[in-house]
């Protein structure tokens, strides 16, 4: 397998990353080198091996439906770039 | 300054010293020193101070625990309220924490003082400390080295004696690594012992936080702090409280320790490898027995490691986004736009790599061939384990090929920078406890540790064997010779 420069600059837009040419063809080098690594992999018989998530096998808890944050609004909204009456501002999406 | 936690804690007790005097004495050296390291992103001394005087007055009061008014440093990866969080990252470069992370909180209770956040690598990905956005950490033993990531700058701090305990994070070797090569002692738990809820993700289904300090008393009295259930974490394990003291006086006597053939290959430095014969002999003398064991599955967990933590970074990270918190770039045209150059500005060159490489993995298409085999590989790599735990106790090896390198050496070389963590992953991905501890120096004066991984749940035999091994050692009570700039 190997990444062609079009395909970095279709990741980097998935990944929502602004990448200028020299970038990708940098990017393209090392992923190449580490996809090269990671080909490994491919060659293990992994049939009938069940993916292990957790090594536990612990599922997700569940607890009783009952509010237990208390408002902290302002304190988590000190920290954004940019608020105004409680809200978070981001450039106009709809027209 | 040599003082371990154990003997902080009995000079507070037996009132020979205040907080406010260790307080002050680490803040001085911290002050002299770290302009040399570079091990600490952010030193509080005005907060450290208070705190030491509210331990003391907890004291004198009777309310006092073991650790109360000790100074210690957190990794910069624990969100910390009041307190500059920035997990090494420029795009965190103003995130003040609006609240504690579980393990800050848990210290916190405990009394013991926070000094300030240690340097590390980016968002944790790095195994050289070379990828902080807040310029890279010396070795203490010495400065032309790494100091090991990705808690670098707490395996400094605590080598220097900049501070008697640190936490740091372990997500392939972040805490063992950096503890081999500057010198100290450091403990990676069982995954979910220590709660993650505030600790900033990189790879959810791996990382875990562990102390880092001179002995392994002193890890085990961290740990009695750092563990424990906590809601929160939805992979936190609801295991029973425990004292990780209660085996450091278990004798080795009859203990079985395996020694994985594939570990002790061509691969791994000569030098090392004749360190760890030397700690193998010392075991032997302490009544262990030592057994070969397999692990045949070692090398795959290079791939199966640096697709899944990736995948799962590529993931965590969509969240830095320019809106809620964090960096957002100055000039845009829309939203998307904001997006792209607010995560280009901030992230480093590592972690955009690393990005890159997950949303890859988890792109349409490729999940299957990418991210489901390296679970199926993970599983068979914890069958390995098992297997081998079925003929000893716990497993003895190296931590890493060689002792530190040297800054600059493999910064232009991805590869070669992950293939450095070929003895740290597997224990990752199997979710198992493992520690690091100090086995002796290289010729050039260079740290080697020797790691030790245990059973699940199996961190008190594990701190008992270093701890038996660190009586009849005193690789652990050597300190590097630092003079302050001018």
């Amino acid at each position: 397998m190997s990444l062609s420069t079009t395909d970095v600059s279709r990741i980097a837009g998935l990944a929502r990353l602004r990448m200028n040419e020299a970038e990708i063809i940098a990017a393209q080098g090392q992923l190449n080198g580490i996809f090269g690594l990671i080909e490994a992999m491919q060659a293990v018989d992994t049939q009938g091996v069940l993916p292990m998530a957790h090594p536990q096998e612990a599922s997700l808890r569940l607890r009783p439906d009952a509010v237990t944050e208390t408002d902290r609004r302002a304190a988590y909204q000190a920290v954004a770039p940019a608020v105004e009456k409680g809200l978070y501002l981001v450039p106009k999406v709809i027209e | 300054m040599t003082y371990t936690l154990k003997q902080l804690s009995d000079a507070l007790a037996s009132r020979q010293v205040s907080s406010r005097e260790i307080t002050t004495a680490y803040l001085e050296r911290i002050a002299a020193l770290n302009p040399t390291l570079n091990a600490f992103i952010t030193v509080d001394p005005d907060r450290a101070l208070a705190e030491a005087d509210a331990a003391d007055m907890a004291r004198a009061a009777g309310s006092a625990g073991a650790l109360t008014g000790i100074p210690l440093a957190h990794k910069d990866v624990f969100v910390t309220e009041g307190m500059l969080t920035t997990c090494g990252s420029k795009i965190l470069n103003n995130f003040v924490g609006p609240y504690d992370a579980h393990v800050v909180s848990q210290c916190r209770r405990a009394g013991l003082v926070l000094v300030g956040k240690t340097n590390m690598d980016e968002f944790a990905m790095g195994s050289s400390n070379e990828n902080s956005a807040y310029g890279a950490v010396k070795n203490p033993w010495d400065l032309r080295a790494i100091p090991g990531g990705s808690s670098g700058g707490s395996a400094a701090a605590v080598a220097a004696r900049l501070v008697p305990v640190a936490t740091g994070t372990d997500t392939g070797g972040s805490i063992r690594q950096p503890a081999s090569h500057c010198g100290i002692t450091g403990i990676k738990p069982t995954y979910g012992k220590v709660s993650r809820y505030g600790m900033v993700a990189y790879a959810s289904s791996l990382d875990q936080g562990g102390p880092m300090a001179q002995t392994a008393e002193d890890c085990a009295l961290m740990l009695n702090v750092m563990a424990g259930f906590d809601g929160r974490d939805s992979t936190c394990l609801d295991h029973g409280d425990e004292d990780y003291t209660r085996d450091l006086n278990t004798p080795l006597k009859g203990v079985k320790i395996g020694l994985p053939k594939e570990f002790f290959t061509a691969g791994l430095d000569a030098e090392v490898a004749a360190i760890l014969q030397a700690a193998i002999a010392q075991f032997r003398t302490l009544g262990a027995e030592l057994v070969e064991v397999s692990l045949p599955k070692t090398e795959l967990s290079i791939p199966a490691y640096y697709v899944i933590a990736p995948a799962e970074a590529s993931s965590n990270l969509s969240r830095y986004d320019g809106v809620r918190y964090g960096h957002r770039a100055a000039d845009y045209k829309d939203l998307n736009d904001m997006y792209e150059r607010s995560r280009a500005e901030g992230f480093g060159a590592e972690v955009k790599r690393r990005i890159l490489v997950g949303t890859y993995v988890l792109s349409h298409g490729y999940y299957d061939a990418y991210y489901l085999q390296a679970q199926k590989i993970r599983r068979l790599i914890a069958q390995d384990f098992e297997a081998a735990f079925t003929q000893c106790d716990f497993i003895l090896g190296p931590v890493a090929p060689t002792a530190a390198f040297n800054l600059g050496e493999k910064t232009n070389d991805p590869v070669q920078m992950y293939l450095s963590d070929i003895y740290t992953l597997a224990v990752n991905l199997a979710g198992l406890p493992a520690m690091s501890l100090p086995a002796g120096f290289t010729q050039q004066g260079r740290p080697v540790g020797m790691q030790l991984i245990g059973r699940y749940f199996a961190e008190a035999q594990l701190l008992g064997a270093a701890h038996q091994f660190q009586q009849v050692t005193d690789w652990h009570t050597r300190a590097p010779v630092l003079t302050p700039l001018n």
